[in-house]
């Protein structure tokens, strides 16, 4: 028999499903049916799918009886669908309990190793045991939402349009997938099912905002905004479950016993990473006099070094030049679609007091070097703590705010008379030819920061990826990004005011 | 039929597996031993590709557990060191589901499962959820669930570990006729009773590294030094140890015994009772001093704590 039939298995000649396929769906298969054995999660399901819904239509039939009475049509009006996604949503918040328990709680009964020994791959490991995860809560909230249509209609004789219908449906069923993907992410990295139910509650808090300000889009009755929570989750549900198939691995889950911090050991990994080679000009390194050597040592950090990180960091970088291109767009439609009074934008009498006068502003920084450094760091350092948080995403969203702004006036410019290219030139030009670049690039290595968590570099950990694009983002930030945004600062301070003075002043 | 050269497990600063090299081959027993944590269990992981070496090479059937995992997992039977069982499956349920992961068709999974279950005096409890089976039932189950795709290769951790005397003796059996179908076999054990039992070779881990490995004959040889005999006189040994000191060397005496060592006892045995019989030495009897497996086991496990030596193939070389 050849490999390839062998892949196929002993039933290879059957067109579909696949063998791949029918191995996850045997995993999932017998995980449901492993769900629906333990009264635990069967009796909690019941309560919400039947009783809970019915119990949510008679309250709607009350409520809407009550309000009546008193002319506020509206709040009942609010109040159906607003209900309906209650009722959508409450089972599907077991399918977090189901997928946290998913690896790490095999691993605590001592029943993953034989599942890991067999022929599954790592993805339709963890396919399988997220379709487990997801699919009897989902049916759950289903029923639910059928059991509250059918008690309103009985009541009151109403029923949701199709539109709103499908979109309370499809919010419930990508809600659901990111809880679930997002706990089968925690559950393949934790060691016990304590630390997992811990770990959640970086789904439960992020999940209990988004509900919040859901229930009040649903009383403020702008549906659009919710088509686009949907695809923003669906954004989410995409990042969430490539990180989950990237990171998961066997290795992972029986390799780690305990979640102990290793200080020692993560600071030795950190500083492996930030060594580099040194530079011995073509002479062995004993050759040279120590004081050499120590130029040697920090011309090997720019000959060598920062190079490679940047090599490694292209396409991060070109991520981020692609988000600035965007923010120019944005800038521009902005400006465009809100034109500024022409006498907002008075240039003609700029003269070198109106940059002074710019700390009176409370929140803009002092216009000293030191006043515009110290804001540009902390901007960028800011930038690169909320990108570990939001897989490097926020990190591009803060560059692209100010660019965004920065076009918005160019093309504000050009609508009240001036030259954009002049007032670009004047304006940002002396100082963003050191800025920009320093910027794109520190946020280029934040964006590497975060997105390790989804995709570690190959041959490495989460962690020890992590540890090494933390080690070059510090490298390059204070080898390269400060030292451009200090000499950005003292041309934005010194040089800046006078070429816009020289180019719009009287 | 298992190949390992070089095998190396590091998890991070921690050498969990050192650069072992084994081979088995097809219808032999290894039994793999070592103290607790010397890295058997890693080894074994290895071996069903499910943890990648950091260095060096193991070869299943001729499928790298590094570049063909699938397949080697397709190739290897485990036992895991706890039965792992999902308990409130039946035992049939639960057979039936391994076996369609590992692709077996409907009638193979059903045969091979009654098959397994009649084996192991299961087939009656094989209907009841398997949160109401003894230990030893648990382990049962979980060694038919190794054996169930028919496996080139076979990976024990503890097989016959909280079993019945009964119980035990039917999956040694078991073990023994997969032997003999030619299947390759690993079984990891502190039972050194059973690895003696069932071993035809023999390999002591410590701190991830093999320090002595080969037949027990052999190992015995190399690590206990050359048979200890032991004579029984019907008189006091008075003297008698200087009629055959030319022979072989005297180990130790007592009142009315002494014990000597002979690399040849074919050949010197006769020697001994001659120059006895010729002094008038009245022998009761004369017989091999038994060494079990835990004296050859101890004595590397001793050896390699105390001078940093261990013992390879039955060369004794420097850790």
């Amino acid at each position: 028999m050849t490999l390839a039939a062998e892949e196929r298995g002993h039933e290879g000649g059957r067109p579909w499903p696949s063998e791949p396929v029918r191995l996850v769906l045997a995993l999932a298969q017998r995980e449901i049916r492993d769900t629906l054995r333990d009264w635990r999660m069967v009796i909690p399901m019941v309560v919400l799918t039947l009783l809970f819904p019915a119990l949510m239509s008679f309250v709607a039939d009350m409520a809407l009886n009550w309000v009546a009475r008193y002319g506020a049509d509206i709040v009942g009006d609010r109040l159906m669908p607003f209900l309906l996604m209650v009722v959508g949503f409450f089972p599907i918040s077991f399918s977090l309990v189901v997928a946290l328990e998913t690896f790490v709680g095999e691993k605590e009964r001592n029943s993953l190793e034989p599942l890991l020994a067999t022929p599954l791959s790592d993805a339709q490991l963890y396919l399988g045991k997220t379709l487990a995860a997801m699919i009897p809560p989902l049916l759950a909230a289903y029923l639910g939402i059928t059991v509250y249509l059918a008690g309103l209609y009985l009541f009151e004789g109403w029923l949701p349009s199709f539109r709103l219908l499908s979109l309370i449906v499809l919010l419930t069923t990508a809600e659901g997938l990111v809880m679930v993907s997002g706990a089968v992410v925690v559950s393949s990295q934790t060691t016990s099912v304590r630390a997992a139910n811990l770990l959640a509650s970086f789904i439960i808090i992020p999940v209990a905002f988004l509900m919040q300000g859901e229930a009040l889009i649903m009383f403020w009755a702008n549906y659009s905004v919710l088509w686009w929570i949907l695809l923003f989750l669906m954004v989410v549900d995409a990042v969430l479950i490539r990180m989950g198939i990237h990171i998961f691995n066997r290795e992972a889950l029986l390799g780690r016993e305990i979640d102990q911090l290793d200080v020692p050991y993560l600071w030795r990994t950190f500083w492996r990473h930030m060594r580099w080679r040194s530079w011995t000009f073509g002479f062995e390194r004993e050759q040279l006099p120590p004081w050499l050597r120590w130029v040697g040592a920090i011309g090997g950090l720019y000959r060598y070094h920062i190079p490679s990180i940047l090599r490694r960091s292209w396409l991060a970088i070109v991520t981020v030049v692609i988000g600035l291109g965007l923010s120019a767009w944005l800038g521009f439609g902005f400006a465009a679609r809100y034109p500024l009074p022409a006498q907002v934008l008075q240039l003609d009498n700029v003269s070198p007091e109106m940059f002074t006068e710019l700390p009176a502003v409370d929140w803009l920084p002092t216009f000293s070097v030191w006043g515009v450094l110290a804001n540009n760091v902390r901007a960028l350092v800011g930038a690169t703590l909320l990108a570990v948080f939001s897989f490097g995403t926020l990190a591009i969203a803060l560059l692209m705010a100010p660019m965004a702004i920065i076009f918005f006036f160019v093309l504000q410019a050009a609508q009240a008379g001036y030259n954009p290219l002049l007032f670009f030139s004047a304006f940002v030009l002396p100082h963003g030819v050191l800025e920009l670049p320093a910027a794109i690039i520190a946020t280029g290595l934040a964006v590497r920061l975060g997105a390790t968590f989804i995709s570690p570099p190959e041959g490495m950990t989460v962690g020890e990826g992590w540890l090494r694009a933390l080690a070059e983002f510090v490298a390059v930030f204070v080898a390269l990004v400060m030292p451009l945004l200090a000499l950005a600062a003292a041309v934005e301070v010194h040089v800046t005011p006078a070429v816009v003075v020289w180019a719009f002043g009287s | 039929m298992i190949e390992l050269r070089g095998l190396t497990k590091r998890f991070n600063d921690f050498t969990a597996v050192d650069g072992v090299t084994l081979s088995v081959a097809s219808g032999e027993i290894l039994a793999l031993l070592g103290p607790n944590g010397a890295g058997k269990t890693t080894t074994v992981r290895m071996l069903a590709a499910i943890l990648a070496p950091t260095t060096g090479h193991a070869f299943v059937d001729g499928c790298s557990v590094v570049e063909a995992p699938r397949e080697v997992r397709r190739r290897v039977g485990l036992l895991t060191e706890h039965p792992g069982l999902y308990l409130r499956m039946r035992g049939d349920n639960y057979l039936d589901f391994f076996g369609r992961l590992m692709g077996l068709s409907d009638d193979e999974r059903r045969r091979r499962a009654r098959a397994l279950l009649d084996q192991f005096g299961m087939s009656e409890a094989a209907e009841r959820r398997m949160g109401t089976y003894s230990k030893g039932m648990r382990q049962k189950m979980a060694l038919a669930r190794a054996m169930l795709h028919d496996p080139k290769v076979l990976l024990l951790d503890e097989p016959t570990s909280a079993m019945d005397p009964q119980s035990a003796k039917l999956v040694r059996d078991a073990i023994l006729g997969l032997r003999h179908h030619q299947r390759a076999i690993i079984i990891c054990t502190h039972n050194l009773a059973v690895a003696e039992a069932l071993a035809d070779r023999v390999a002591i881990i410590q701190r991830g590294r093999i320090i002595a490995q080969g037949a027990l004959p052999e190992l015995r040889r190399r690590l206990l030094g050359p048979p200890l005999m032991e004579l029984r006189l019907a008189q006091r040994v008075d003297g008698t140890a200087d009629v055959i000191a030319d022979l072989v060397r005297i180990e130790q005496e007592g009142e009315d015994w002494l014990r000597y060592s002979t690399p040849e006892p074919r050949r010197s045995n006769p020697l001994v009772l001659r120059a006895l019989a010729a002094q008038d030495v009245r022998v009761i009897t004369l017989s091999r001093v038994p060494r079990s497996l835990e004296d050859v086991y101890l004595r590397a496990v001793r050896s390699e704590d105390d001078d940093g030596m261990y013992v390879v193939d039955g060369r004794v070389v420097e850790a």
